[in-house]
């Protein structure tokens, strides 16, 4: 059986919240009452046929076709199958997420994987600011599961982050790891935004690359040979060409303590040639 | 029943559940892995004073470990969980943690879990590292060549201990020569361990002593040396006899061990000495795990 197919029909004037659109709440609803579902749009409700053509299939796989930018909090608190949106996403993409996989082809906006707890979320361009961060006011922001970034990310990325893997193949943006209280976020791009690891508490932030502007307030550890590092490459073999490689050779790293401001025991991995 | 001459007595081996546990050790060479694991399997001959009763599974590859570096899979035993999470905690602790380049992995990952890393993230005094990978939790434990990095638990599983053969001959070289034939013979079998050294124990023992407190004392009846004082169970041609035990993952693995090592023990054969293969038993009260000897080489 193929997928549940929703083909967007025309871009919304407003944004819309498509939570209520997963794989787990759409288990044993057919296409006809899918197309009757309200969803709402600013100060009134639109049904999902006005915006979609529903193509009845699994709900498992569920996949948005078209540029749905403008659709926030896809796969929020979703546990099981797959969401496959060709094309963009809008923000909090995967919020609280417990399980299962979300795939974006395109670009996902601000607060992807935001206090995400499990699965998977690929996002094929680039994602927002606070990308696996928190929602304002909230003290811990993702914590657990992979987000994986095969473009650029914006600035705070990993914001509070409690636990969980963040891989983005493309560049930074500034304040990376800012506040982050544990887990891991790999950076292989070439260009590393300013002051990684602001008030850090524990966690690894691993770059590739050095940034610009480096905060004084990481101590240099010197470079080591860590062996935990060979645990995280093979954790993650398959993941992208660029990891795979670095798996090849010792994990040779430079070790960079803080934040020291916050009295932070997180570190910066600069991994070495 | 007699296999190239030597005679398989009609008894049994009486062996005991155990919680049993299995470590990965890895270093940056199959030498310093094996250091490590000779150092924490070390003193673990006997539950009855050791605490525990341990010994090298195999060695591994380097494809066959978490981190890719060469190790050795080692099979630790207890009376209890908790008897073993003590024995976990104080060896790897002494004798893994603090051998160059080691990192010590789960070599099981069901049954209830004991700690490991757990127990001892706190030598890292607040620099130690928590890191989850995958379903897995490890600990990154700083010390002086770099970081200890470990499994944060390690799973159990019910075993079986205190399988074993007897080995009677004309000579204590020839029983000797049959015996370590057993031993390499036994432990190319997977999931066992032989505890003594070498694999080999001389001195078997009995329930009980005259003295008081003491819970274990030499087998009499198997001590060539008072064939004539003691109610023995020696032949008069019997010159030394060589105990193999075994503890195993499973009763099946015990048996498989069991009968690889009569078999390897036979093929000495008579000629060479090899007169008689028996077993240790307490007359079938103690033990849960029976194996007939007759019925192992069947």
């Amino acid at each position: 059986m193929s997928g549940l197919v929703l083909t967007l029909k025309a871009p919304p004037r407003q944004r819309i919240d498509l939570s209520s659109l997963t794989p787990d709440k759409l288990q044993g609803v057919d296409a006809a009452a899918i197309a009757s579902l309200p969803l709402q749009c600013g100060n009134h409700e639109v049904a999902v046929g006005d915006l979609f053509t529903v193509t009845a299939g699994d709900p498992e796989d569920l996949r948005f076709v078209g540029d749905c930018g403008k659709f926030d909090r896809i796969g929020a608190d979703m546990t099981r199958g797959g969401i496959t949106v060709e094309g963009n996403a809008g923000a909090y993409l995967g919020h609280a997420m417990r399980g299962g996989r979300i795939h974006v082809q395109g670009n996902a906006g601000i607060g992807a994987a935001q206090e995400m707890r499990g699965g998977e979320i690929a996002i094929g361009g680039d994602a927002g600011d606070f990308l696996g961060g928190a929602r304002p006011g909230e003290m811990k922001g993702m914590s657990g599961g992979l987000v994986l970034v095969r473009g650029n990310a914006g600035d705070r990325t990993g914001d509070r982050m409690r636990r969980g893997t963040i891989i983005i193949e493309g560049s930074l943006g500034a304040y990376a790891a800012s506040r982050m209280i544990a887990g891991t976020i790999l950076a292989l791009g070439p260009a590393i935004g300013p002051y990684p690891g602001f008030a850090m508490k524990r966690g690894s932030l691993i770059l590739l690359s050095r940034s610009e502007r480096a905060l004084p307030t990481f101590a240099d550890c010197g470079r080591h040979d860590l062996a935990f590092l060979r645990l995280l490459l093979r954790a993650l073999k398959g993941r992208t060409p660029r990891l795979d490689e670095l798996a090849n050779h010792p994990p040779l790293v430079q070790r960079f303590a803080g934040d020291q401001s916050v009295g932070g025991k997180g570190e910066i991995l600069l991994w070495q040639d | 029943m007699i296999i190239n001459g030597v005679e398989i007595e009609d008894t049994f081996a009486e062996a005991f559940g155990m919680t049993a546990t299995r470590l990965l050790i890895t270093a940056d060479s199959p030498e310093w892995a094996a250091t490590a694991a000779a150092s924490l399997t070390g003193f673990a001959t006997s539950v009855i004073a050791c605490g525990c009763e341990a010994g090298i599974e195999r060695p591994l590859g380097a494809d066959e470990t978490p981190d890719g570096r060469p190790g050795l899979a080692v099979l630790i035993f207890g009376m209890s969980a908790k008897d073993l999470q003590k024995q976990l905690r104080d060896r790897v602790g002494q004798c893994v943690l603090t051998c160059a380049g080691t990192a010590c992995f789960a070599g099981i990952h069901d049954g209830a879990p004991l700690k490991l890393g757990g127990a001892l993230r706190y030598f890292g005094d607040g620099h130690q590292i928590s890191k989850r990978l995958g379903e897995r939790r490890y600990w990154r434990i700083p010390v002086m060549d770099g970081e200890f990095v470990c499994d944060d638990t390690v799973g159990t599983t019910k075993a079986v201990g205190g399988g074993n053969i007897l080995i009677l001959g004309a000579s204590r070289p020839a029983v000797l020569a049959a015996a370590e034939a057993a031993v390499a013979a036994m432990r190319a079998v997977p999931e066992v361990i032989l505890p003594f050294p070498g694999g080999i124990v001389r001195s078997g023992s009995k329930v009980g002593s005259k003295y008081k407190g003491l819970i274990a004392s030499t087998n009499d009846a198997y001590c060539p040396t008072l064939k004539g004082e003691t109610r023995t169970a020696l032949s008069a041609e019997v010159a030394a006899v060589l105990e193999i035990v075994i503890d195993g993952l499973t009763a099946d693995a015990v048996r498989a061990a069991t009968r690889a090592g009569i078999a390897a023990a036979c093929a000495h054969g008579a000629a060479n000495g090899v007169l008689k293969i028996s077993a240790g038993n307490y007359g079938g009260k103690l033990g849960k795990f029976h194996f007939h000897l007759r019925e192992v080489m069947a």
